[in-house]
Formats: structure tokens, sequence, C-alpha cells
């Protein structure tokens, strides 16, 4: 074993701390993120599935995360034939 | 007023299990009454790790499922007498366990103990976010690696997040436990020390546990390592670490795997 790669596997720990610390700093965001996503996909679709029938495929939502505002873009595919799936007050 | 503890990690073989025989003993041993009881269902090893595999009639469902009474499931621990097992069920599966069933199980055990020990399964799902709850305070069992680090980063986050005391807003008592220690390794660069995991983690440290062979002679006696060897390094270091979760302030030393006369001589300071 050569002096260099004894020098490297001294080193596994600080590796491993740091690999920690900048997966988890990116893990915490994106998991706190991920569940307002499906929360509100789900709130959202759950109240146009109420009054139109639709396409699950047919629905894209996305969500972009700036630094002052975060913008959260819900597309949904309505054909034109599309009717009341109930009516309003019987739902 | 009873406190219920849950032993967590999310990462399975960390030593959940280990730790809730451990500590339930040495809370036992100094006259507190004790429960432990394993929701890990259908994978029950906490009676076999207490060495009372032969002695289960009914389990934990049975309660839950009002087939059995809880003082009919409870087995009483033949070391200590104010211990009591609550066995996990091995033939059923965690879909079995009811949220109300496990509710009103807890609430009849906080009457009857000054402690209730909840020895999680691994994972993230049902078992695992049912065993933690009714928690007031939770231990999370981690070792000194990178997957076990973040899998308890992960857990913390469902404590924070899924117990009932989190619901109502109130903080949960959160606590690490260092399982496997090899202070060698960590001061060599190795192993990720005792800082590293707390610098990542952010929970208060309950204590270092080391690595050592007498964790496996312990199981295979059936003697939790507390009630095996009580003078050995991970006897003393749970000892420790439960009077620690008592409130009394200790100096967090990592004992020694030398036995004898000089073994307290050698203690480490945490490093």
């Amino acid at each position: 074993m050569s002096l260099l790669s004894f020098l490297r596997r001294r080193g596994s720990a600080p590796v491993a701390h740091q690999r920690l610390q900048i997966l988890l700093a990116h893990e915490r965001a994106v998991i706190g993120q991920s569940d307002l996503i499906t929360v509100l996909r789900e709130e959202i679709l759950a109240g146009i599935a109420k009054h139109v029938r639709m396409d699950p495929e047919k629905v894209q939502v996305k969500m972009e995360r700036g630094d002052v505002v975060s913008t959260l873009e819900v597309e949904v595919e309505i054909p034109l034939n599309t009717r009341l799936a109930a009516p309003i007050g019987k739902a | 007023m009873a406190k219920v503890v849950v032993v967590t990690s999310g990462k399975g073989g960390v030593g959940k299990t280990t730790s809730t025989a451990a500590i339930g003993v040495a809370l036992a041993l100094g006259g507190e009454k004790v429960a432990v009881v394993d929701f890990d269902v259908g994978l029950r090893n906490l009676d076999l790790v207490m060495g009372a595999e032969r002695r289960v009639v009914y389990d934990l469902i049975d309660v839950v499922q009002g087939n059995a009474k809880l003082s009919q499931a409870l087995i009483r621990d033949k070391r200590v007498d104010t211990l009591s097992l609550l066995p996990a069920s091995q033939t059923r599966d965690k879909d079995a366990l009811s949220e109300e069933g496990v509710s009103r199980v807890i609430d009849e055990l906080r009457q009857n103990f000054d402690w209730i020990i909840c020895d999680s399964p691994a994972g993230i799902e049902r078992g695992a976010t049912l065993a933690m709850r009714h928690a007031d305070i939770a231990i999370v069992v981690a070792n000194p690696e990178v997957s076990s680090v973040r899998d308890s980063d992960r857990i913390i986050g469902l404590l924070d997040s899924k117990t009932r005391k989190a619901e109502k807003g109130e903080r949960i008592e959160k606590h690490l436990l260092l399982t496997r220690y090899d202070s060698g390794r960590a001061k060599r660069g190795e192993m990720l020390r005792t800082e590293d995991v707390l610098d990542i983690l952010s929970i208060p440290l309950l204590g270092i546990i080391p690595e050592s062979q007498e964790v496996l002679r312990a199981s295979n006696l059936g003697q939790p390592i507390v009630a095996s060897n009580a003078t050995s390094a991970p006897a003393r270091a749970y000892l420790d670490a439960v009077r620690r979760l008592k409130g009394e302030t200790v100096a967090m030393m990592i004992p020694s795997n030398r036995t004898g006369v000089f073994a307290k001589l050698f203690r480490q300071r945490a490093a």
C-alpha cells in the first residue's frame, strides 16, 4: 500500500461527514417540498373532480422554488365535450 | 406520571432491540416499573433477546383486538420482577394493528407502569409510525455510518410531524444513542466521530455504546446486556445512558472493553 493511499484511507470519515451534510441539506428541503406539492395537487384535483370528469394522465403539476417567491403551476386538460360529473350540491 | 419512550432508527440492524432490552432492564433494576413492548409485528425478536421466547402465550395484536387482556399477555421478567414484556405477534402482519387499539393499550400500560419502552420496527411504514405515535420521548439509535445517519435524519423528521405530541404542537423529547462505536477508529479518522453525527442530527446525546463482543454473547444467551455482564463496557454505557434518561447529569464517557480492576481507570473521555 502506498503512502498516498494510506493517507486517503485515514480520511474516509471526513468524507462521510461532508457527503451527509450535503445530502441531508438537500433531502430536508425536498421532503418538505414534495409533501406540499402532494397536498396541493390532491386537494386542487379533488376540487376540480367534483365538477368535471378528467383524465388523471392529462394533469401536470410543476413547482418552482425561488428565493422570494415560489410558484405552483397546475395544468388540467378538459375536453370540449365534458359535462358536469355530478349535479352541484348532490356530490 | 408514566413516560412512553420509543426506540427507533429507520435503518434495521443498528441495535434497537438490544437497546430496548438493555434500557428496560437498567430502569427496572433501579426499582422503576417498566413494560417493554415489541411493535415489530411479524418479525418479533424482543422476546428472544430477553430470553422469554418460550413463555409467549398472547401478544400485542391479541390485546389490540380484544382477544386477551393486557394482564394475560404481559410476561413478567424472571430476573427483575418490576419488568414486563408485551411481545409482538409472529404470525400476523402490521395491518392488524389499529390506531385506536394501540392507543387503548398504551393508555392501559400508562396506568400500570412508570416507563413504557416501545421497540419500533425498522422502516418508516405503519408499524414504525404506530410505535412512535404515543411517545413522550424518542431514543434514536444510530451507528456512526452514513446510511444509518441519513435514516435517523428521516426518522427525526417523522417524530416532529407524525407523533401525537407533534400534532398537538408540543415538542417530543429526542435523544441520540450512538451504538457500535469504536473510539480508536473514530480517532484515526476511519469512522464518523460523535461530534460529526451530533453536528448533522442536532439532537442531544443520550449515550455512546462501544462496539463489543459482549452484545452478541448476551443475545446468544437471551440475557439483556445489562443483566448478562453488568460490568462489561456496553452494559456500563447503557447504565449511564439510563441515568441520563432519568434526568441525572452523567459525564459522557465511552467505557472501554478492558475488564477488571483497571477498567474504570481506563475509561476514555468522549472523542
